[in-house]
């Protein structure tokens, strides 16, 4: 069993037995409760082999939503810590165990809560705002999906057998090495990412044919939706960046496995290079995550608006600049490794060149916003909270893009705050609007607006509080990944931030709280016509939710918000064309091809982590095979 | 199905044009192989100008890979191939800036960052 | 040129992107058309580590001492060659030509074998005289971005084994052509990658 002992499963750690301890047991019902009640061979035929896009979008959210729950506990037991371990004080959290709370944090939340929800959203929304039937792929649809989960399990796998990562997320050499991080914390991390991160790529291929090979006809590029730009700009910015990634975290691999020396800091091996490569993927990556956000805002102010989008072209250049831009910009997150001034100089003007095409896409939004009749629902919320919030974020990261600021700001509270105002203003508020604004479009009926407006205002007041005061320390001194500090002027802001923290807990339980009261009043709430925003663009021409194969006839398109021109000619959406006859439909069959290949990976995986070669044997030979 | 026009355009590899090809094929052979040969002898050569050499064979390198896009895989300037031609600019934009900007970056670096023994090894 | 091309350059029929979805085989060369893309991502990733670090020999055997000119040539002339038939094997399977396929496809197998033996003799003989991956970071990238390209001709060999019995089990059904032509954008891909192995790694070396 190569080097896996019982002493892997931490007996002595209370805080860790409990926490697993607690979600063996949720597990453990939940599976009990799908058993008892007959739930198995519907789950299996209608969402584990399934290959629909709007089914595998929606279990990427589902995903996405538990993963934030585990991500955000990671966060509580940060604020709290840092809100106790002032001065004398120790906290209660061991440096190496803070320093795996961090790693973890980080990593779920970039890799298994933001990059899940971007692509969930828009797995179920392309195809149908593009007027066909699936995506390019459906069958490896369902493979990306099911390696992504498999990332999920060992991930949280790690929590009970063995250890996490204690190098931060991203998992710097020399550090990240085998001669100072000989246990199994890295190699969970590297061998989690690798699978997940081929699951995300073959996601980015997928979605980039289907925008750009399968669309109605009629819908060109000028008459495609701005949701199916922006996710064109990310998946392109994924099938170009992630293979980056890929291929460093190879190179770490060999040098942990086979004793190569690319990172080591022996025989030859360079560090810098590591740092160079992973941001090389990293910058990109954060526009991957923030483009469908853009995308969403400009599809919700649009409708919420009653208005056509300001700007339209503007938003489209705007989108693929940025697309190109974000390649251009990478080495601001390590001026202050030493590349020197010309170098740096270089990339802090870019930096801050990339702020403009951003800057042309809020004034757009607030042009369109202007002059329009808007209604107030909790998506436009999500939206003017975003307006404010990614806009002070954004400035703060054109601040530290000088090189100058940032040799006093690199890696202090100041960066934390930055980036967490432009993740969580940005990205998060995004997928909330999102999900709120095609909710009713995937299950037929609309969520609880109250609640809606209540988780709105927890998030935006949870998360003020939460971060400025990081900014304030920042300025102060306080660096990042501290498990503890001896000023202890510090401590009253870290306790207000701990509150900020406590409000966005509310906010995350009131979402738990509005689902479960929402489904209970479905029926009050139904969605009868498909349409329920009065929306402009094709997917709220089906019914909630929409058949299998979308739409029965492809819909023929002619101008941009084809949707809304349909319902200003008065005529029904479908059958429009006043054809009788219907063509046979091709709708692909489920298949278990994705789950199984996700099996063999796991055990692939985690016989690589433990040294358990016959079981990485095993693992290979199986996914071949299937 | 060479003369069908295709709903969003052909993808790399497909000859349009039956006619003909195995001479594209042949046609490709040949540049290859005198591309390949004129850089194993400009980088054995003492004719060339040394510093130059390089270039030379970058350029060799750059032309040869352009011969097997244009005659194997059949990717040309037609309107049914943009997608495939777009797609392949962004690919070598971020291939390119990967490669020349690592090393760019990674020889600032490597010069400003020294060890201090490799930095007294230098000034012996 | 025919009738439809000719409007199409004219500007008289519908533009392409406005005609709906793409058939099928469209869409699977695009998809393939866009991973081979990810592809020489990757590789130009392990180029930039080759470019960086091909100095930091570490005190061992450095590229002049190690690599034989004429050795690379020979590989070079196996993967050109195996380029060329695989293009006439292309041409068999578009024309559903059986017995063409078999012969044009077993050559282009044969020289890709050759050509990996040969690359496989020269790792061992380097490992036997100390000059492996974990002596030196050179090495350490030598090593990986050299073998991840014979990595990738040894999967296309054994996918170019499926397809030959797929052939001879299923004939040209739609699905299997689709299939040969995806092989043959990756065979051809992976001759463009061995043009900048050549150029970087061995020529390269000797200057």
């Amino acid at each position: 069993m190569g080097r896996l002992t019982w002493a892997a499963i931490p007996f002595d750690q209370p805080v860790v037995m409990i926490a697993s301890g607690t979600v063996g047991f949720v597990i453990f019902c939940v599976l009990a409760l799908v058993t008892l009640k007959g739930w198995w061979p519907y789950l299996w035929r209608e969402w584990i082999t399934s290959v629909d896009h709007k089914r595998i979008g929606v279990m990427y959210i589902g995903l996405a939503l538990l993963m934030l729950v585990r991500g955000f506990s990671d966060a509580m037991l940060m604020r709290s810590q840092l809100a106790l371990a002032a001065g004398h004080a120790q906290g209660y959290l061991p440096p190496e165990h803070y320093d795996q709370i961090f790693s973890a944090h980080g990593t779920i939340m970039i890799f298994f809560v933001a990059m899940p929800f971007v692509i969930g959203l828009m797995n179920f929304v392309l195809p149908l705002q593009l007027g066909v039937r699936d995506v390019a792929f459906p069958v490896l649809n369902s493979v990306g999906f099911w390696l992504s989960a498999a990332g999920v399990l060992l991930v949280n796998v790690s929590l009970v057998v063995g250890e996490f990562a204690r190098t931060g997320w991203l998992a710097y050499p020399p550090l990240s090495e085998v001669a100072y991080s000989p246990g199994v914390g890295v190699d969970y991390y590297l061998w989690s990412l690798q699978i997940s991160g081929l699951g995300t790529l073959l996601s980015g291929i997928n979605l980039t044919t289907t925008i750009l090979k399968l669309r109605a006809p009629g819908m060109g590029y000028r008459q495609m939706p701005i949701f199916c730009w922006t996710a064109l700009a990310s998946n392109l910015l994924i099938v170009s960046a992630f293979p980056i990634l890929t291929a460093t975290f190879a190179m770490l691999l060999l040098d942990r496995y086979c004793g190569f020396h690319f990172f080591t800091n022996d025989l030859g091996g360079n560090p810098m290079m590591y740092i160079n490569l992973i941001w090389s993927w990293g910058h990109p990556e954060v526009y991957i995550l923030i483009l469908p956000a853009f995308g969403v805002f400009s599809e919700v102010v649009a409708t919420f608006s009653g208005k056509p989008l300001f700007g339209r072209r503007s938003m489209v250049m705007a989108t693929m600049v940025i697309c190109v831009l974000s390649f251009l910009v990478w080495l601001h997150h390590f001026f202050t490794m030493g590349a020197g001034a010309d170098v740096n100089a270089f990339f802090g003007v870019m930096t801050m060149l990339i702020a403009v095409p951003t800057g042309v896409k809020i004034f757009n939004w607030l042009f369109t916003l202007y002059g329009g009749r808007i209604r107030f629902t909790v998506p436009i919320y999500w939206a003017l909270g975003f307006m404010v919030t990614f806009v002070i974020g954004g400035m703060t990261g054109v601040l530290m893009a000088i090189p100058p600021a940032d040799f006093v700001l690199h890696n202090s509270l100041f960066l934390i705050a930055h980036f967490h105002n432009v993740v969580i203003g940005g990205v998060v508020f995004g997928v909330m609007a999102g999900i709120t604004y095609w909710f009713p479009k995937a299950f037929g009926f609309t969520l609880n607006e109250r609640l809606g407006k209540a988780v709105f205002w927890c998030w935006f007041f949870g998360f003020y509080l939460a971060f400025m005061p990081l900014y304030v320390l920042g300025l102060m001194g306080a660096t990042r990944r501290m498990q503890h500090y001896s000023n202890m002027h510090w401590q009253p802001l870290m306790l207000v931030a701990l509150a900020g923290a406590i409000l966005i807990l509310l906010g995350i339980a009131l979402t738990g709280v509005q689902l479960a009261v929402s489904i209970r009043q479905r029926k009050r709430n139904r969605d009868v016509t498909g349409d329920p925003w009065n929306g402009r663009t094709l997917e709220w021409s089906t019914p909630s939710p929409p058949p299998a194969w979308n739409f029965s006839h492809l819909p023929q398109v002619d101008r941009t918000d084809a949707f809304w021109a349909m319902k200003q000619q008065r005529g029904s959406a479908q059958g429009r064309n006043g054809k009788q006859t219907y063509e046979t439909i091709h709708v692909p069959r489920n298949n278990p091809t994705g789950f199984f290949l996700a099996f063999c990976a796991v055990l692939l995986g985690f016989s690589l982590i433990w040294h358990i070669w016959w079981g990485a044997g095993l693992g290979l030979l199986g996914a071949i095979v299937v | 199905m060479s003369t069908e026009i295709e709903a969003q355009g052909v993808s790399p590899g497909v000859n349009v044009h039956t006619h003909g090809t195995r001479r594209s094929y042949l046609i490709g052979l040949g540049y290859a192989v005198v591309l390949t040969l004129a850089a194993f002898w400009a980088s054995s050569t003492d004719v060339i100008y040394p510093p130059g050499v390089p270039i030379l064979l970058g350029v060799l390198a750059i032309a040869q890979m352009g011969v097997h896009l244009v005659f194997f895989l059949h990717i040309s300037s037609a309107p049914d191939q943009t997608n495939n031609i777009l797609a392949l600019a962004f690919g070598i934009f971020v291939v390119g800036l990967l490669v020349f900007g690592s090393m760019i970056i990674m020889a600032h670096l490597n010069h400003n960052m020294m060890p201090m023994d490799r930095l007294m090894q230098m000034q012996r | 040129m025919s009738a439809a091309e000719q409007a199409l350059v004219s500007g008289d029929a519908v533009p392409m992107s406005l005609r709906g979805p793409a058939p099928t085989r469209v869409v699977a060369g695009y998809g393939f058309w866009l991973f081979l893309l990810s592809d020489i991502i990757i590789f130009a990733a392990l180029f930039a580590a080759y470019a960086v670090l091909s100095g930091e020999t570490a005190g061992g055997p450095t590229a002049a001492d190690l690599f034989d000119k004429r050795h690379v040539l020979i590989e070079t002339a196996c993967l050109l060659a195996s380029s060329v038939t695989c293009g006439f094997g292309s041409l068999a399977v578009q024309s559903g030509d059986r017995n063409s396929t078999y012969f044009w496809m077993t050559i282009t197998f044969i020289l890709g074998v050759t050509f990996l033996s040969l690359e496989v003799s020269e790792f061992s003989h380097m490992l036997s005289i100390g000059a492996g991956p974990s002596r030196s970071a050179f090495l350490s990238a030598f090593f990986t971005l050299v073998g991840t390209h014979g990595l990738h001709v040894t999967l296309g060999l054994c996918w170019l084994i499926v397809m030959l019995l797929q052939v001879a089990t299923l004939g040209f059904q739609p699905m299997v052509s689709r299939r040969f032509f995806c092989f043959g954008l990756f065979w051809h891909a992976l001759d463009i990658v061995w043009i900048g192995v050549f150029t970087i790694v061995y020529l390269g070396a000797h200057l």
